[in-house]
């Protein structure tokens, strides 16, 4: 395991409790650093995070409804994976996805 | 860890139903099992039912393949093709193929389709004489049209016929031997069997009716020659083609010990779709006899392959409890459907037009208000309408002087295009929601060989948005598929995450006393976690609407809008739009109004078709400072729940008011306000009836006359217009209040998630409820008593966020942490 960690860069995010289950907060970048990112919680207390822009016509994942392991996108519901960023078959799409580490109660994402 | 050997699943038969099972097991369990396919046929999985537009010379077989060589490979399936399996040794789990090798499986799938039946008659095994059920017999009969001249086809139902089409488009002299009067008798009542007749012999096919073969005669050659009737009498017959039925193909079955029924045929199995004998065995598709019956149509196998995909996926949820079914004759030219029980008798009513001349005809059966049958002969654009409501069980009495003229007669615009579906152009646009053109729908179902309007939706998004255009899409499905796949269960499930359907989780909801949105997940044995964006919001709004004051919202149940109390916007940003009573405002707040757009440069401001400001692009962090600053209450603009009261100026200043409509509207909307329900809801009150305030299209509408209110219900100004129905009229604005209030309680209380009241009293029928609510006064006041105790202390989201339970952590962006904290590099 160490040996992948010195290749990170892990930054602070927030608590895990600061995120909501089954839900989303919104991690502000400006736009020269790539954009905000999504940094999603869901039931069983799993963290991802991906870029807040939709594949398909860049909506704000953070905003859509957490399931299982996907969010749905809340302008025209694609469904995202959470875990890839991939968009669930048929469409087709991919967003970029961010390491996540949850050591305790806090959270770090490498946003490189 | 050592890895966990996969259990071996085989299946028999490489057919429509065993490969379907297939799909949709990879669809849910992916990895779950070693899945091997024995077919007996040397090709992939294929769409046996475009067999006659292959024979027609309207497609090739290229065209029909489903399931392509790569699709097995890329799902890791082991695929065997040309070995018929002759043994299953079912204590040693083990099968044997014809040359002898073995397989062993720990479950099994028997999908074996069945066998054409053939005449126990002289000659029937003379070169020549084929069968119609695969390529090989398909490719004999276009290779015979080739060289011979004459063939007869022994049988007058739905194969036989293509069968007689496709020789004839090849050039061939065909005759079609029948023993009852008229054709397709078990789909056709005599009437239109005979219409039937007609059409074919016009297109050059001869008939012998009620006539009985004696025996196929040989000629020189040893092929074929000639075939003699009882009569004596004797026709040429070059190639002769049995289509006289089929019969569930169960020998191997019969052989290692499963039971089988003797009539009508087929292995036993239960609802889970398991055979009777052996729970490893399971078995779907023509070879499978459920509930003493044995289906011929691909719509009920593809219900059989879901459920029996959900029981070895181990999910042990679904339940096939039998299917209604609809025939649709594949020849291009004739328009033929029928569905149901089409031959009436006792305690049914006949519904019948026949126009002989125009080459129409059209029966429809009903019985206790409901569709039952339909048999329609040369119009058939209305066919899935009816079949739809004949599964639905749709109480038809509110418009059975309509029901002959279908679906467009009934004002209901966008369903209107059955009759367009054929003649569109590729590129007319069918889904105007999703700008959808025919040539992808019907490309995409050619090339992804989609069946059901499920797929069409996910592949296309086609009728995936407002659903106008699914009539469009079903009647696409039809004539580019082939056949009638429409939706199949008789009651949909609210998603792919359960079997529940609407009505089902609601009853389940109230009578288990089900509080939380897990619970009922799990007392309905869904399939997912936490459901999808679909059923959760729908589960939230049973709750809250059941068991008001006691369920506790849950907003990660709710859509972004409900969720952030704004609607969202496509660039992700807010807009903003404050109540106001009955239409009505004051400076002070336009002054307010206008300070918050300057303060948080707000770019676009509009007033709505309700009667109200609307405050478009405010960014997200801004919205509870705006509510704030503006000061007025919530709009619910962004809600299933009362939108506005739109009312006109009404007696206070009109020269034509007979009522005064501005505060009628105002106390409605005082007194309904913050009410959720399934859809959105809007009234509208109009002082007199010149109805300026456009009261006709709105859930509920309401118009002051000389003596009072006419109260209407249920219209629509959306997608497809709808009138309001006249309700009641009533004398005072108490009465106004109890009873529309009484109305839209029966809704929020009974009404599917999404449904607008035009389709929940559509549903329910007008006549049913007035009675809840016009007739029954204890039971309205009742209703409005139970809304009034919903709706009392019910929290503004704007202001009080504890109570409306706003989390207000989302208007706070996180702002990353300069210093890494853990870094290393
Ligand atoms: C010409 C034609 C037109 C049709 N038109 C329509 C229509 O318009 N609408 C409609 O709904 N339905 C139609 N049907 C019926 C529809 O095609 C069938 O209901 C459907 O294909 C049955 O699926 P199945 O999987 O049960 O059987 P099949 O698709 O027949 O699959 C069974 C497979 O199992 C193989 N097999 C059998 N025994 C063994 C064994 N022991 N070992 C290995 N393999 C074995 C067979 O070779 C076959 O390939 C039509 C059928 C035909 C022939
Ligand atoms: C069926 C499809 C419909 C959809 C998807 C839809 C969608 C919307 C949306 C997204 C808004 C909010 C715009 C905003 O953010 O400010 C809105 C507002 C509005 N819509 Fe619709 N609408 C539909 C049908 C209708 C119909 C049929 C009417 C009128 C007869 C209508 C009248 C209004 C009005 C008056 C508003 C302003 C909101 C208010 O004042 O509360 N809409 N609609
Ligand atoms: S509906 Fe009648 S009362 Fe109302 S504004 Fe129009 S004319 Fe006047
Ligand atoms: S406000 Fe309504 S009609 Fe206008 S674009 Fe949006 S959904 Fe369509
Ligand atoms: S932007 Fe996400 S689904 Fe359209």
């Amino acid at each position: 395991m160490s040996a992948i960690e010195t290749e990170m860069s892990w930054r602070y995010v927030c608590k895990l409790d600061d995120l909501p289950v089954l839900g989303a907060r919104v991690l502000e970048r400006n736009e020269t650093e790539g954009g905000n990112v999504a940094v999603f919680r869901n039931s069983e207390d799993v963290v991802f995070a991906l870029l807040d822009k939709c594949p398909h016509k860049g909506g704000p994942l953070s905003q859509g409804i957490v399931f299982g392991e996907r969010v749905a996108c809340p302008l025209h519901n694609w469904s995202i994976e959470l875990k890839s960023g991939e968009a669930v078959a048929p469409d087709v799409g991919c967003t970029k996805r961010f390491p996540v580490k949850v050591d305790g109660e806090d959270v770090f994402v490498d946003l490189r | 860890m050592s890895t966990v050997q996969k259990q071996k699943l085989a299946v028999i038969g490489n057919g429509m139903a065993g490969i379907r099972t297939i799909e949709e097991l990879l669809k849910i369990a992916p990895d779950k099992y070693e899945i091997t396919v024995f077919g007996t046929e040397p090709h992939p999985n294929y769409n046996r039912i475009l067999l006659s537009p292959v024979l027609a010379g309207e497609q090739t077989i290229k065209d029909i393949v489903l399931n392509d060589w790569d699709w097995y490979k890329d799902n890791g399936i082991n695929l065997i093709t040309g070995k018929t399996i002759t043994e299953i040794h079912r204590t040693r789990r083990e099968l044997t193929t014809a040359s002898g090798e073995k397989h062993n499986y720990d479950r099994l799938l028997i999908a074996t389709g069945s066998n054409p039946f053939i005449l126990p008659i002289e000659g029937k095994n003379l070169p020549g004489v084929i069968s119609y059920r695969d390529i090989a017999d398909t490719e004999a009969m276009i290779d015979a049209a080739k060289i011979y001249k004459n063939a007869v086809v022994i049988g007058g139902g739905l194969l036989g016929l293509e069968a007689a089409n496709g020789l004839k488009l090849r050039g061939m002299d065909v005759t079609v031997v029948h023993v009852m009067p008229w054709l397709m008798e078990r789909q056709l009542d005599e009437k239109a069997g005979k219409l039937l007749q007609a059409s074919l012999e016009a297109k050059g096919i001869t008939f012998k009716m009620q006539a009985q073969t004696e025996a196929l005669i040989a000629g020189e050659s040893g092929r074929v020659a000639a075939l003699r009737f009882k009569t004596g009498e004797q026709i040429p017959a070059d190639i002769v083609v049995m289509a006289v039925g089929i019969r569930p193909n169960t020998a191997l079955a019969e052989k290692s010990g499963l039971q089988v029924s003797a009539r009508p045929g087929g292995i036993i199995v239960n609802d889970t779709m398991q055979t009777l004998t052996d729970p490893r065995i399971y078995s779907v598709g023509e070879c499978v006899n459920h509930r003493g019956t044995a289906y011929g149509l691909v719509a009920p196998l593809f219900e059989m392959a879901k459920v029996c995909a959900n029981h070895l996926a181990e999910y042990g949820i679904g339940r096939y409890v039998g299917s209604v079914t609809s025939t649709k004759l594949k020849v291009t030219g004739v328009d033929l459907f029928s569905a149901g029980n089409f031959q009436g008798g006792e305690g049914f009513e006949d519904i019948v037009l026949s126009d002989p001349m125009g080459g129409v005809y059209k029966r429809l059966v009903v019985k206790d208000d409901k569709l039952v049958g339909a048999c329609l002969y040369g119009d058939t654009v209305d066919g899935s309408w009816y079949f739809k409501l004949l599964r639905e069980g749709k109480n038809v009495a509110e418009i059975r002087d309509q029901l002959m003229f279908g679906e467009s007669n009934i004002g209901d615009v966008g369903h209107e295009g059955n009759t367009r579906a054929v003649t569109m152009k590729d590129t007319d646009e069918v889904c105007g929601c999703n700008g959808v053109c025919k040539g992808t729908i019907t490309k995409a179902i050619k090339e992804k060989g989609l069946f059901t309007l499920d797929e069409v939706r996910k592949h296309t998004k086609a009728s995936s948005s407002c659903g106008s255009c699914t009539g469009l899409v079903e009647q696409l499905l039809m004539f580019t598929a082939g056949g009638d796949y429409s939706a199949t269960p008789k009651m949909k499930p609210m998603c792919a995450c359960t079997d529940s359907t609407h009505q089902h989780t609601r009853d389940a909801i109230r009578e288990q006393k089900l509080l939380s949105v897990p619970e009922v997940m799990k007392t309905l044995g869904w399939r997912t976690p936490n459901g999808c964006s679909s059923c959760r919001p729908a589960i939230n709004y049973y709750l809250l609407s059941t068991w008001p004051k006691e369920y506790v919202d849950d907003p990660q149940s709710r859509y972004i809008n409900e969720r952030a109390h704004a609607n969202i916007q496509k660039d992700g940003t807010f807009s903003v739009i404050p109540r106001m009573w009955g239409g009505e405002t004051t400076a002070d707040e336009l002054r307010r109004i206008a300070n918050a757009v300057d303060k948080y440069k707000i770019p676009t401001v509009k007033v709505t078709g309700g009667q109200r400001i609307d405050l478009l692009g405010v960014k997200k962090e801004d919205l509870p400072a705006v509510w704030k600053d503006i000061g007025m209450p919530s709009g619910h603009a962004y809600a299933k729940a009362l939108r506005t009261v739109k009312t006109c100026v009404g007696s206070e200043w009109c020269r034509f008011g007979t009522q005064d409509s501005t505060q009628m509207g105002k106390d409605l909307e005082r007194a309904m306000w913050r009410m959720y329900a399934p859809h959105k809801v809007k009234y509208a009150v109009s002082g007199c009836p010149r109805n300026c305030a456009e009261a006709g299209i709105k859930d509920v509408g309401i118009i002051g006359v000389d003596s009072g209110w006419e109260l209407y219900v249920a219209g629509n100004g959306g997608i497809k217009t709808e009138v309001a129905q006249f309700f009641v009229k009533v004398k005072t604005s108490d009465e106004v209040l109890e009873y529309t209030g009484a109305f839209i309680q029966l809704y929020r209380e009974e009404g599917w998630y999404l449904e607008r009241t035009v389709h929940y009293v559509s549903r329910v029928g007008l006549d049913y409820c007035k009675k809840k609510v016009v007739d029954d006064a204890v039971n309205r006041k009742a209703l409005w008593e139970r809304l009034q105790f919903a709706l009392d202390g019910e929290p503004d989201p704007w202001f009080e966020f504890d109570k409306a339970r706003v989390d207000t952590r989302q208007f706070i962006p996180i702002k990353p942490i300069a210093a890494d904290t853990v870094a290393t590099v």
